[in-house]
Parts: C-alpha cells; structure tokens; sequence
C-alpha cells in the first residue's frame, strides 16, 4: 500500500461509507473533509514524481484476475501527476458548489461525486489496459447518474446520447484491448510497450491500422473530436453545475490523456499515418466549436461548444508530434480544466439566480453583482487566451508546435484565437453589459462567501499558470519527452521489409 | 538598474484601486494612481540618467516564462536607446494625463476603476516597450488591447461604448493573428524569440535565402501593426474608441499604445531592412492610411472624430517614415505626436467637460472668450500638426516627406496634400469651436487647474519638442543618411500648413456660408465621405452578417442539428431498447447502478471468452 493506493481508493470508500451515512447534511460534510483530506494527500506525490518525472513513481503491480491474467498495475509520472491533482482539486470545489444547488438525493448526490474521482484517479494512473479500462467505465457510470438524475429538462436525452456515443467507442476499444493481449499475452501496458520498443510485438500495417482507430474512436469521443461533439453541449445543458465542471474540467482529458499515453507509443506508425486527417479535423473542430459558440442562445451551451474548439487545440498539439505541440496540448487540458470549470461554475451561479441559462434573461449583471462580473471576465480573458493568464501559454506551444509541423496548420487553427474573442466577449457584452433590467436586479446577487470559496482558488491558478508556468512545465515536458521518444516513427521501416518480403513472395 | 520597478509600481497601483478602491476615498485614489505613475516616471529617469548614453542595450533577466524543448522563453526586460524614448513619453505624458484626468473624471462613476484601469494600461504599456522578446512584447501588446477594450466600455451601461470596446478588441485580434503566426516564423527560422538572438541571425542571413522568409514574417508582423496601430484595413475600430472617456482617448488612443505597431517594427528594422517589399507595402499602407483618413476628417462635425481620424492619419505618417527607410523620422513623429495629439484631445476634453458633455462643433462657438486657456493651448497644438515652422511637428513631418521624396517622389506630393488637408481640418474644428459666437445652450466655463496645468505642460512641448534631436539620438542604432532635398521641397510643407490654415480661416471666420454651399454642391461627395466611405457596413455586410448567419443557419442548425444528430438520433431510435433501459435511470437507486456494473462486466467477460476461444 503506498501513497497513490490510499489516494485512489479512498474515494471509493467516501462512497460506500456515504451511502451509509443517515443524514444528507452529514454527507455533504463528509464528502468535502474527505475530497480536501485526498487532495492533501495528492500534494504528497509531487516531491518525488517533479524530482524524477520521466519513471513510473509510486508504483504497485501485483496480479488482479489470474485468468486472463490482469494486473492492478499503477503508477504516475510527470504527464498524469497534474491530471490526477487537478482531479483531487476540483472534487472538493465541485462539492462546495452543490452545497445549496442539489436539493434532492443529495445523499446519492455527493455519494456518486466520490465515486467519479475514483474512477477519473483510476484512469489517470492506471497502468495495465483492462484496468484502464474498467476505471474508463467506471467513470462514467456516476456522469450518467449525474446528468440522468440532477439534470434539467431534457436530462434523459442528453444522458442516452452520451451513453450511445461512449459505449460505441469504448467497445471498440475493448475488443482492440483484448485482440492486443492475444498477440502480447498481456495486458501490462509496460510490457507491451516495452515489447513494441525492442520490436518483440510487431503488428502488421492493417493490424496496426484497425487497432489505432479502434482506440481513437473511443478518445477522440470522449475528447470530443468533431464531428463527434454532438453530445458534449446536450450533457453540459442538462448537467448540473457540479456535473458540468467535472465533465469539462477532467473527464474530457481523459480522451485526450488516452491519446498521449496509448495511442502514440502502442501505435506509433498508425498514429504518424493518420496524424493529417486527424489535424484537419481537430482544426475544423477549432474554427467550427468557436463558431457554433458564437451564435448560441444559451450560455452553458455556448461555453459547452467553447470547449470544442479549445479542445481541438489539444488534439492538434498532441499529432503534431513535436515537444511544443504535446506539452502545449498537456498545458492546455489543465488550463482549460481550469477556466473553462470556473466558467461553468459561475455560469451555474448564474442559473441559481436567475433560473434560465439564455442570454436574453440577462443584461446589466456587472450593475447587479459586481464581484461576480469581476470573476467571470477574469475567467472569459483566461479563456482567450490572453497572456499572463493559464490558456496562453498552452494554446501558443500548440501553435507554435504545429507551425513546426505544418505552417498552415498553425494558420488555421490561429483563426479559433480570433473567434474565440468573439463569441465570448459578445456573450459577456450581452449578459453582463448594459442597463439592468427590473428582473436581473431583483434576482441576480452578488457572491456569496461559500461561492468565493469555490472560485478564488481558480482564480489564483489562471493568473499562477499564465505567470509561472514552470511550476507545472517541467514535469509535463520530461513525460512528453518519454512519450515522443516511445512514438518515433520507426515502424514503416518494417512495414517496408514486409511488403519487400510480400512482393519477393509473390515473385516466386 | 532594477528595471523591474519601472512597470510593477503601476501595477501595484491597479491593485490597490483596484481591489480596495471602492472603500478608498478619491484623495487616497488620486495619490495611489498618480503616485505610481510618477515614481515610476522617476525611475525611468533615473535609469536613463545612470545608462547614459545608452550605446549598448542593458538587459536584465528575472526568471523563465514559459520553457518547452528548446522554446525558452524568459522574463526578459531591456533599455536601450529606442525605448527609452518610449518609456519617457509613456510615463511623462501618462503622468500628465492622469493628473487631468482627476479633474475630468471628478464627478463619475466609477472613479476608482477608471484609475486602476489606467494603471493596468501603464502597466501592459511598460511591458510593452521593456520586453527584451518578441513574446513579452505580445504581452503587452495583448494587455493594452485590454485595457483599451475595458476603458473604451468604460461606460457599459451604454450600449454603443460596449459595441465598440468589443469592436476594438476583436479587429485587433485579427492583427495579433499575424503577428502570432510571425512569431512562429521567427522561432522556426532562428531558433530564438529573443530581439537579441533573432536579430543577429536574421542579419547573418544571407540575401538570397533570407529575403523570402523575412518578407513573409515583415508582412505578418505588418498586419499585427495595422490592428493596434489602426490603419487600412484595420483602422476602423479606432473612431469607435473615443466612445471612452477623453483621458484615455489621448493616453491610449493618441500617444501610446496606437503607436506601438511603430515601435514593434523599428524594433524589427533588422528584419525589414532585409525586406524590401514588405517596406514598400508598409510605406503605401501608411500613406493611403494619411490619405484617406485625412479625407474623412473633412467632414467630421464631432469634435472627438475629427481629432480620431486625424490620429489614424498621423499614424499613417509614421508608417511612411518607416517604409521609406526613415525609422528615426517615423519614431521622432511618434514623440512629437505624442505631445501634440495628446493635448488636442485633452484640450478637447476640457471644451466638452467645459460644454456640459457636449462633443458636436455645431453647439459650440465663441469659447475663446470663455476657455482662454484651453484655446490657447489648443491653438498651439493645432500649430504644431499643421506643421508651421519650428513646431515640433514641423520637424518630424518634413524629415519623413524628405525621405518620402527621396524614395519616390509621388509619395512626397501625396504626403504633402494630407498635410494641407490636416492643417485645413484641424483648423477647421479649432475655428468652428472657439471662433464666431456660441451656438449652444450650456454656460460654458473653464477647466479646472488639473486639467489646465497638463495642457500648458504639452503646449510647451508641442511647440518645443522638435528641438529634442531624436534623429540624432538614434543614428547609432538606424545608421541613416539623412538626405538632402532642394530648398524648395523642403519648404512647401510649411506652405501647405498655411494654405490649410488660411482656408479654414476664410471659410469658417469670414464667409462661414461656404461650407455648406459647398456640402450641397458635391453631396454625393460630402455624403460618402462623411459617412467615412461606408467602410463599416461594407464590413458587415462581407464579413460580420455571412460569418453570423452561416455560423447560426448552416453550421449550428443544418450540419450540429440536421446531419450529425440527424444520424445519432436515427441510431438511438434503432437501439430504443438501451433507451428504455436507461429511462429507468431516473429511479437511480443503486440497484440499478449495481446491475449495470454486473451486467458490464458479464458483457466483457463473455467477449474475452468469444475472442480468445476464437485462437
């Protein structure tokens, strides 16, 4: 039992204990004690994974099911330690923003928040593939109840579409997983990468080919990819706030981080192969995310499809395969975790007021609540980018990794910069700006102390990422560094030996 | 040096009226705002005087940014003899105007974030000017568009200073598109982001590889100049800014962060020097940019908009004087603007603030009498455009129309008519204002002595200013020749400051009936040009109205609703059983929750029995 053991399961126990617990109000006290204890705890991992960021720390690797022989394999190194803390600190900040929000099963409420950071730790750390797996489906079990139970209006639909779209792509990438551990005997993502490394696995073209997109399908939904977005601005509607944050801050990283972490080394020649379309996509995705935002009706939707477009410039970093490209792509998945979670946080904070979510019920909140206005054209700056602040410094190594690259597609995506300063600025015009009307001024308070409690800590990070970025770069560079070495695009030469052996064959 | 101070005493400043300003009373605000800027101005002084002469830049490294691979990017600050023109301009004319600016802004809302506003601008300003990297300049760059987006919708409440905060922030950003994807051209091609490190390089280069490359990434970096330095095509959000108050009109608007485009590519001469069409595209840019905008003033009857228009036409000037190779002309126009443009607006403040809020010439007249100060100042500074002799103007216009009639002598004669124009207009808006008898129905008065005293302050440097020798100063750096032109040449500038001035004293003093004889006999004319050329609904109606509707019609409800959803939800009504099953997730009981996990893991246990019974 080590440090990253008692972190991950700790929230599993919060959760069978919550749901003992007698009284709702006893729940919510114990779910934030114990989300501040775990996040505590997961401060205690960065001294020796920031000292020595390129190996597995705190790693455990004892078997699990002996036939098929699966592994509890995990451990943590420079690309997942800030995931995994950005997990440990948003739960409890997800949990002081239902404290009034949630007013019916809150026990079940707060019980299943600890069970998604039990599963988002499992998937961050994970280091055999059926466990990730499992830890993959296991996360998304509390987002379904999430959505299913404490949504909005449309909640059903929104909560079938996501479970359509992620069951298509998780199967799929089950069965690579299990067509994988025919051929290596193994899930142990160490091992098989290791056998891949010294070309003890070798796959065929097609072979690698099919069992790449089968992986890719399952993250580039979760990420979400266009034109797989659809279902990210239905949760994010009908998601309650807590739900909301969580979805946008960490889980959709859990698409992206399966691309960093299985996708390039397992699958290095594929990923090379297909980096183009997929490029193209993330950037259509950029320009299309910002501009689909720019005309929504709804704010939470707006901001849903913001996310779209800032997730895009992840992909993008990630397949342009240069150091720039993929620390700027891991930068981005914490800064946007970040401002766009205190975007979904204040826009709730909102909905709790004023009980819509459509721009045209507001106007003049600056007069109304001032602080509040402070805080989210604060976060709306940090969204677009502008330096100093968190996003910046990701989205330019992105861009400045893919113009390495490819120039164009530093151009293309660069578009997104420009349109992302429309639709948010026209929404924080609209919202915000102008006179107050009768209803806005009756409704809209400013914030409350519990609600400076959830959004001053954001807040400090924006301005922390933007200013100081080697807190964090360091790490997150050395674990790249080890990803982009396991993904050198040395497989075509054996593609090549076959097709030499294969037309040699047919010569005889 | 410590040259670290010069821009955190500002921020300090925004800090404490920012966070605590509201319980502050406004002495205590007055001596955070104006006591940061004037200890930093202290500073910068301080500096030069213990640099001086400054022939070699003086850096100073603080700690690493932002570092990825061999990207290393640090907090980097330098001095050197270009921008420690800047840093006294900034600081000295800010300090001036901050001052004035307690008179103006006393009875608003809002008093205390108007000056911590103001001081975030000096801030991302100093920045600006101090980066010692293409990066850190973008910083500020980036945070003066800010702050100008912030103090242009001062007002919020009102709807039209929020369009137009917003405006200038978006077309700016289509300028900073170029000049981030220049910045990636830079680091791609000399490894460094560092002035220091890229210019060297960019100097070693040989001819034949290097003109290509540098032309692209001198053309970028030109359209990130258009944006913040407002000229075509980007110009246009600059006449909407003066929805802000007028202290910032002149701060921003007028003597500082308008001009850092000029700044960004004297500080790039290493590269332009190496691209000559990108020189040549920045000279006919800036002098159409003079021209045009020249025109619109014209016929301008807002007192702020005319002195915008004529903002955006000096600007122009500074880009001719930098494309025709004259860099020291172009930056000693930026200084003298500085001091000429900033009284202009501040005078014209105190006419409006004088005026009871009023901005239209046609309800003013005869103020002379009432505001001597303001109107001799005012008259000082309008001598100073219009270039009459041994003003300051004077001698930064004629340095650039030499050096535009050396290189090719049609741009000289088109600077030339601009300037004719601009003495006209000036002098037009100064006469219609002060000349005549008082059209209005306020009781105008005079300004304050913290608005006047600032105006005297500029008055002085609009007349004198020119004999700071700025071309001099920074020969080392440019290494320019300064050409010799025919008397004659060198003359008719001055001729055509007379000429405009006289025409406006005959038609708005003597026979003031011309103006709108003329206005009915050209109405076409009159009309397009008072309408600025239609230039913002032509925008909107190429660029803003398709982009939104495309966005809302095609994009969000043929190709998100129609076919991508069109096609999930036709596999959902396929699957209705999963559907039903999960509508019973609403009971949510853990039950269910437990029975979906078991019924998971039998599905996957079932597929690796099928998949490995299959070897």
């Amino acid at each position: 039992m080590n440090l990253l053991d008692i972190i991950l399961f700790l929230p599993l126990i919060g959760f069978l204990v919550a749901l003992l617990l007698p009284s709702a109000d006893l729940v919510k006290k114990f779910t934030l004690g114990l989300s501040i204890l775990i996040f505590i705890l997961s401060l205690g991992l960065l001294g020796p994974v920031l000292s020595d960021p390129k190996v597995y720390q705190f790693e455990t690797n004892t078997p699990w099911i002996a036939t098929p022989k699966i592994g509890y394999h995990i451990g943590i190194d420079g690309l997942s330690i800030w995931l995994v803390i950005l997990a440990t600190f948003l739960t409890p900040i997800a949990a002081i923003i239902s404290w009034k929000y949630i007013d019916h099963r809150v026990k079940e409420f707060f019980a299943f928040l600890l069970l998604l950071e039990f599963g988002m730790l499992g998937v961050f750390i994970a280091l055999d593939l059926f466990l990730f797996y499992v830890f993959w489906e296991v996360a998304l079990v509390p987002m379904y109840m999430l959505i299913g139970i404490w949504g909005h209006d449309r909640r059903i639909y929104a909560a079938v579409k996501f479970f359509l779209y992620t069951l298509v792509g998780s199967v799929l990438m089950l069965a690579a997983m299990i067509y994988i551990f025919n051929k290596a005997k193994t899930f142990d993502y160490v091992q098989i990468v290791s056998a891949i490394q010294s070309h003890n696995l070798t796959f065929t073209h097609t072979e690698e080919l099919l069992l790449f997109l089968a992986f890719f399908l399952a993250f580039a939904i979760k990420v979400p990819l266009f034109p797989l977005h659809t279902w990210l601005p239905d949760a994010h509607v009908e998601a309650p706030t807590a739900g909301s944050v969580m979805l946008a801050s960490v889980m959709l990283k859990m698409g992206t981080y399966g691309l960093v972490r299985f996708c390039l080394p397992l699958f290095p020649g594929a990923a090379h192969e297909n980096a183009y379309w997929i490029n193209m996509l993330a950037i259509i995705g950029i320009v299309y995310g910002a501009l689909v935002a720019m005309v929504q009706p709804n704010i939470k939707k707006l901001v849903a499809y913001s996310s779209v477009s800032h997730l895009g410039f992840v992909v993008l970093g990630i397949f342009s395969f240069t150091q720039q490209g993929l620390d700027g792509a891991v930068y981005v998945m914490l800064a946007h975790g970040i401002s766009t979670g205190a975007l979904f946080m204040i826009v709730g904070m909102l909905y709790e007021r004023q009980h819509s979510l459509l721009i045209k019920d507001f106007g003049g909140v600056a007069t109304a609540a001032p602080n509040l206005t402070v805080m989210f054209v604060i976060t709306t700056l940090a969204s677009v980018g502008l330096p100093m602040l968190c996003n910046f410094v990701g989205e330019f190594l992105v861009l400045q990794g893919a113009a390495q690259a490819n120039f164009a597609w530093a151009a293309g995506a660069s578009l997104g910069v420009i349109f992302s300063a429309v639709y948010m600025l026209w929404m924080v015009q609209r919202v915000f700006y102008g006179k107050t009307p009768e209803s806005v001024a009756h409704h809209v308070t400013d914030l409350t102390p519990r609600e400076w409690l959830a959004i001053a800590p954001m807040i400090v990070l924006m301005v922390w990422g933007g200013v100081y970025s080697q807190t964090f770069m360091p790490a997150i560079s050395s674990g790249n560094a080890k990803i982009l070495e396991m993904s050198k695009d040395t497989h075509k030469s054996d593609w090549n030996s076959e097709q030499h052996k294969a037309a040699a064959t047919n010569a005889h | 040096m410590h040259l670290w101070l010069i821009p955190i005493l500002p921020l300090i400043g925004f800090l404490i009226n920012g966070i605590f300003g509201k319980k502050l009373s406004k002495p205590v605000v007055n001596i955070v705002a104006i006591g940061s800027v004037l200890l930093s101005f202290a500073w910068v002084l301080k500096t030069f005087s213990g640099l001086y002469p400054l022939e070699e830049a003086h850096v100073e490294k603080y700690f690493t940014w932002i570092s990825s691979g061999t990207f290393n990017i640090g907090f980097d600050l330098m001095i050197d003899k270009l921008n420690s023109i800047l840093l006294l301009i900034i600081t000295g004319v800010g300090l001036l105007i901050h001052i004035y600016a307690t008179g103006y802004m006393a009875h608003e809302e809002g008093y205390y974030r108007f000056f911590a506003y103001l001081n975030l601008f000096m801030f991302f300003m100093l920045i600006l000017v101090l980066g010692a990297n293409f990066l850190l300049l973008f910083v500020g760059w980036e945070g003066v568009g800010l702050c100008s987006y912030l103090l242009i919708g001062f007002y919020f409440t009102e709807k039209f200073a929020g369009d137009a905060g917003k405006k200038a922030f978006i077309v700016n950003r289509v300028g900073d598109f170029g000049f981030a994807l220049a910045m990636f051209l830079i680091f791609i091609q000399f490894g460094s982001l560092d002035f220091a490190t890229a210019f060297h390089a960019a100097e070693q280069m040989p001819k034949e590889t290097s003109c290509g490359i540098l032309t692209g990434i001198c053309l970028l970096l030109i359209l990130g100049a258009t944006g913040k330095s407002a000229q075509i095509p980007l110009y246009v959000w600059l006449p909407d800014a003066m929805a802000g108050p007028t202290p910032v009109s002149a701060l921003i608007h007028a003597a500082t962060m308008v001009t850092a485009g000029v700044y960004m590519v004297t500080r790039s001469h290493a590269m332009f020097n190496n691209a000559p069409i990108a020189l040549e595209v920045l000279a006919v840019i800036g002098l159409l940019t003079a021209f045009f905008a020249a025109t619109i003033g014209l016929a301008q009857t807002d007192i702020k908009k005319v002195f915008a228009y004529s903002t955006v036409s000096q600007l122009g000037y500074m880009f001719l004087g930098l494309g025709v190779g004259s860099y020291s002309g172009g930056v000693f126009h930026l200084m003298t603007h500085a001091f000429f443009k900033a009284l202009l607006f501040l005078g014209a403040g105190s006419v409006i603030h004088g005026c009871h809020h009023e901005q239209e010439m046609s309800q003013m007249g005869g103020l002379m009498k009432k505001m001597p100060v303001t109107a001799i100042t005012l008259f000082c500074a309008g001598f100073a455009i219009a270039g009459l002799p041994f003003t300051s103007g004077a001698a930064s216009k004629d340095l650039i129309l030499e050096a535009a009639y050396v290189h090719h002598p049609w741009m000289y004669w088109l600077g030339l008519l601009t300037a004719f124009m601009t003495a006209f207009y000036v002098f037009r808006a100064l006469f219609w204002t002060f000349f005549g008898e008082y059209r209005g129905h306020a009781h105008p008065h005079e300004s304050p002595i913290s608005m006047t005293a600032p105006l005297m302050v500029l008055a002085v440097l609009s007349l004198g200013g020119g004999f700071i020798n700025i071309p001099h100063w920074l020969e080392s750096m440019t290494h320019e020749h300064h050409p010799h032109v025919d008397t004659l040449i060198a003359m008719l500038p001055f001729a055509a400051g007379f000429g405009g001035i006289a025409l406006a004293y005959v038609m708005y003093v003597l026979a003031p009936g011309i103006p709108e004889q003329l206005a009915s006999t050209f109405s076409g004319l009159y009309r397009l040009i008072y309408n600025k050329y239609f230039v913002d609904e032509a925008y909107d109606a190429a660029i803003v109205h398709p982009l939104e509707e495309g966005s809302r019609e095609l994009l969000w409800k043929g190709v998100d609703a129609g076919i991508i959803d069109g096609v999930v939800n036709g596999a959902g009504k396929t699957s209705a059983g999963i559907g039903g099953v999960l509508r019973r997730l609403q009971s949510g009981s853990i039950r269910n929750y437990a029975a979906w996990v078991v019924a998971g893991s039998i599905l996957v246990i079932v597929a690796i029995g099928v998949m490995g019974g299959s070897h």
